[in-house]
C-alpha cells in the first residue's frame, strides 16, 4: 500500500515521530509560555534545562543504576530545584527591566551549562537504552508502532492536557493567572507572590527536564541538543503566539506533524520548514495563530 | 570644542596611531586583523541595539553568508578581493532587507527570537547548499591583489587595508548616528509610539538600519574571510551572534568605541584561553554575560561615561 507514491510504513512512521517531535514542541513551549506568562522572561535556557534533564536521567543510570520510571520522577525534581535556585540566584534582579535582559542572562546560563558538559562528556553523545517495558513494537495490522515513540506521545500529551488543566481550571492556576494580569494586587490580596513565581519557573524547568528524559532513549543525550531544539521552539512560539496555553499545545503538535510529514516528502527542507511557516504567519497574522496582543 | 570633547579626539588619535604602529611593535598581525574585523562586526551591530534599540539574535546570518559569499567568489570564480568583499556585502544587505523585513513586524523579545529563527535558515542553507562545502566549510580562499595590483599575501598589507576599512567603518557609523536619520533612530529607540504619533514612517527607518546593519556586519564577514583564508559553519552559527551581543554589552550598548572595546575583550580572551582550557572557554564567556547582565549592564566603556558625568556634576554644582 502506498500514500502519494511512499510506502504508508515509511510515510506513517515520519508521521509518528512528527508527532513525537511535536509532543516536545509542544511541552517546551507550554512552559516557555507559562513562564514568560508570570516572570516577563524568555526562558532562553530552557533548552539547557531539556538537555540537563536528559544527561540527569543518564547519569542516575549510568552512576547509580536507578531505572527509567524513578529517573522519570527525580530528574525533573533535580532540574526543578536547579531552576528554583537560578530564579532566586538570578532572575528575580531583572523584572523590572526590560525583558531582553531576562534574555541575555539565560542565554549566558545556556552557555555556561553547554560548556560544562561538552567538556565533562564531549558532542558524540550517550544513548540511553528504552526501558524494558516499553521495549519492542505492536503491529497494529496496518504498522508497526514502537511502544516506546507510542508511550512518549501519550505521556506528553497527559502532561500538556494536565497543565492545561491546573492552569485554566484549578485555584492555584486562577492565582497564577491573576499574576500574570496584575502581580502587584494579587499580593495585595494575601498571596505570597514571590513564592508563587519561583515555583513556577521551577515547575516550567521541571517540565523541560522531563520532556528531556523523555527524548533521551528515542535521541542521543548530548551537550548540544537542546539548543538545537530551543531555536525551533521559539520559532513554535512566534507562531503561536504565547497568549493561549492550548494554543501552544496545538501549535507544537501540529508543527511537529508538518516537520514529519516535510520529512517524507523533501526531506532537504524539514529543517526550516518551520520557521518558514512563521515567515507566512508573520506576514498574514503578526500577532500569532493564537496571540491576543497586536 | 569643549573640555571632553577634546579628550575624546586625542584618545582617537593616539589609538589611532597606535593601530598603525601595532605591526611594528611586534603585535602579531593576524590576531590584531582578527580583532579588527569583529570590532566592525560589533559595531555595526551597535547600530542597530544601541541607536535604533532592536536586539537581533541573528546577526550571524549576514557575517556568515558574506564570509561564504566572498569566499566564493574569490576562491572558485577568481575575483579579486574588492569585488568578493561588495558581493558580500551586497549579499548580506539583501538577506538583511529579506530578514528586516519579516522581523520588524513584531518588537521586543519576538522580534529577538524572529530573527534567530530566520537565521538558523540561513545556517542550514550554509549547511546543505553544494557550493558551500558542507561541514568543512570553504578552506584556502587566496587573498590576491586588490585591484589586481597591490597584493595582499603579506600580513602588512593586508593589515593596514583591515585598519583603513575599520576607520571609514566607524566614520561611517558615526556620521550615520549623527545624521537626521541616526535622530530619528533614536527617537524610535527611546519612544516608538511618539515617533510614530509625530508622523514618522517608523518601520522604514528601522528597516533602513537592519539593512545597514547588515550590510556593515557582512563587511566584516567578508574581511575575515579573507584576512584568515576560510569561511566556516561556525560563522554563521547562532553562537556567533550570542558572541557579538557579549561584545557590544560587555564594551557598552549606545557607545561608540564600546563595541570596539568589547570584541577587543572576548577575542583577547578566547585567544588566550582556547589552547588552555578547551570547553571552558564557553563557560566562561557565559559566565561573563551573567555577570554583565546582572551588574554592569552600561558595559565597560559605558560605565566610564557615567562616572565621568557625575565627577563633571560634581565639579560644576558648586559653581552654579
Amino acid at each position: 500500500m502506498e500514500i502519494f507514491g511512499i510506502p504508508h510504513q515509511a510515510f506513517l512512521g515520519q508521521l509518528l515521530l512528527g508527532l513525537v517531535n511535536g509532543a516536545f514542541y509542544a511541552m517546551l513551549s507550554l512552559g516557555l509560555a507559562v513562564i514568560f506568562g508570570l516572570l516577563g522572561i524568555v526562558n532562553f535556557a530552557h533548552g539547557a534545562l531539556y538537555m540537563l534533564g536528559a544527561f540527569a536521567a543518564w547519569i542516575m543510570l549510568d552512576k547509580f543504576g536507578i531505572n527509567y520510571w524513578f529517573a522519570l520522577v527525580l530528574a525533573p525534581l533535580t532540574v526543578g530545584l536547579l531552576g528554583v535556585v537560578i530564579e532566586r540566584l538570578f532572575l528575580k534582579h531583572l523584572y523590572k527591566l526590560d525583558p531582553l535582559y531576562g534574555m541575555l542572562l539565560t542565554f549566558g546560563l545556556v552557555l555556561i551549562a553547554e560548556g560544562i558538559f561538552r567538556e565533562l562528556y564531549g558532542v558524540s553523545g550517550q544513548s540511553y537504552p528504552v526501558p524494558e517495558l516499553l521495549s519492542g513494537a505492536t503491529n497494529l495490522g496496518f504498522m508497526v508502532l514502537p511502544n516506546y515513540r507510542a508511550w512518549v506521545v501519550l505521556a506528553s500529551l497527559v502532561v500538556c492536557l494536565g497543565t492545561w488543566y491546573l492552569i485554566e481550571r484549578t485555584r492555584l492556576g486562577a492565582y497564577l493567572r491573576a499574576g500574570t494580569e496584575n502581580a502587584a494586587l494579587v499580593q495585595a490580596f494575601g498571596i505570597n507572590v514571590p513564592m508563587m513565581v519561583m515555583l513556577t519557573y521551577g515547575a516550567g524547568a521541571a517540565l523541560a527536564a522531563l520532556a528531556g528524559v523523555l527524548a533521551a532513549p528515542i535521541i542521543q543525550v548530548n551537550p548540544l541538543m537542546g539548543s538545537n531544539l530551543i531555536i525551533v521552539v521559539f520559532a513554535v512560539v512566534v507562531i503561536g503566539g504565547m497568549g493561549s496555553i492550548m494554543g501552544s499545545i496545538l501549535t507544537g503538535l501540529g508543527l511537529g506533524i508538518v516537520e514529519g510529514l516535510t520529512r517524507v516528502f523533501y526531506p532537504e527542507a524539514s529543517n526550516i520548514v518551520v520557521f518558514v511557516i512563521m515567515v507566512i504567519v508573520l506576514m498574514i497574522r503578526p500577532a500569532g495563530l493564537f496571540g491576543k496582543e497586536a | 570644542m569643549n573640555k571632553a570633547n577634546k579628550v575624546v579626539a586625542v584618545t582617537y588619535f593616539v589609538l589611532l596611531v597606535l593601530a598603525l604602529l601595532a605591526p611594528l611593535l611586534g603585535l602579531y598581525p593576524v590576531f590584531l586583523m582578527k580583532l579588527l574585523c569583529f570590532a566592525i562586526f560589533a559595531a555595526a551591530f551597535n547600530l542597530l541595539l544601541g541607536f535604533t534599540g532592536l536586539l537581533s539574535f541573528g546577526h550571524a546570518a549576514f557575517f556568515g553568508s558574506a564570509a561564504y559569499v566572498t569566499g566564493w567568489f574569490i576562491k572558485s570564480q577568481g575575483w579579486t578581493p574588492e569585488l568578493g568583499i561588495a558581493a558580500g556585502v551586497v549579499a548580506s544587505g539583501l538577506i538583511g532587507l529579506v530578514i528586516g523585513a519579516v522581523a520588524i513586524r513584531r518588537q521586543g523579545i519576538y522580534f529577538a527570537m524572529i530573527t534567530m529563527a530566520l537565521a538558523q535558515i540561513v545556517y542550514f542553507v550554509c549547511l546543505q547548499a553544494p557550493f558551500t562545502g558542507g561541514e568543512d566549510g570553504l578552506q584556502g580562499v587566496p587573498r590576491g591583489a586588490l585591484f589586481g595590483l597591490l597584493s595582499l599575501e603579506s600580513d602588512t598589507a593586508m593589515y593596514y587595508l583591515v585598519v583603513a576599512v575599520f576607520v571609514a567603518c566607524f566614520l561611517a557609523i558615526s556620521r550615520i548616528v549623527h545624521s537626521p536619520f541616526g535622530q530619528v533612530l533614536k527617537m524610535i529607540r527611546e519612544n516608538e509610539p511618539r515617533t510614530i504619533s509625530l508622523g514618522y514612517q517608523v518601520d522604514r527607518y528601522k528597516l533602513l538600519a537592519f539593512v545597514l546593519s547588515a550590510a556593515l556586519t557582512g563587511l566584516a564577514g567578508s574581511l575575515k574571510t579573507l584576512v584568515m583564508g576560510f569561511a566556516t559553519l561556525s560563522d554563521v552559527h547562532w553562537s556567533m551572534s550570542g558572541e557579538v551581543i557579549l561584545m557590544t554589552l560587555l564594551g557598552g550598548v549606545g557607545t561608540f568605541f564600546g563595541p570596539v572595546f568589547g570584541s577587543g575583550l572576548v577575542i583577547s580572551l578566547q585567544n588566550l584561553l582556547a589552547d588552555k582550557v578547551g570547553s571552558w572557554v564557553t563557560v566562561i564567556i557565559g559566565v561573563i554575560f551573567v555577570l554583565c547582565v546582572l551588574a554592569f549592564r552600561k558595559g565597560v566603556v559605558g560605565e566610564l561615561q557615567a562616572y565621568l558625568e557625575r565627577r563633571r556634576r560634581a565639579t560644576a554644582a558648586p559653581e552654579g
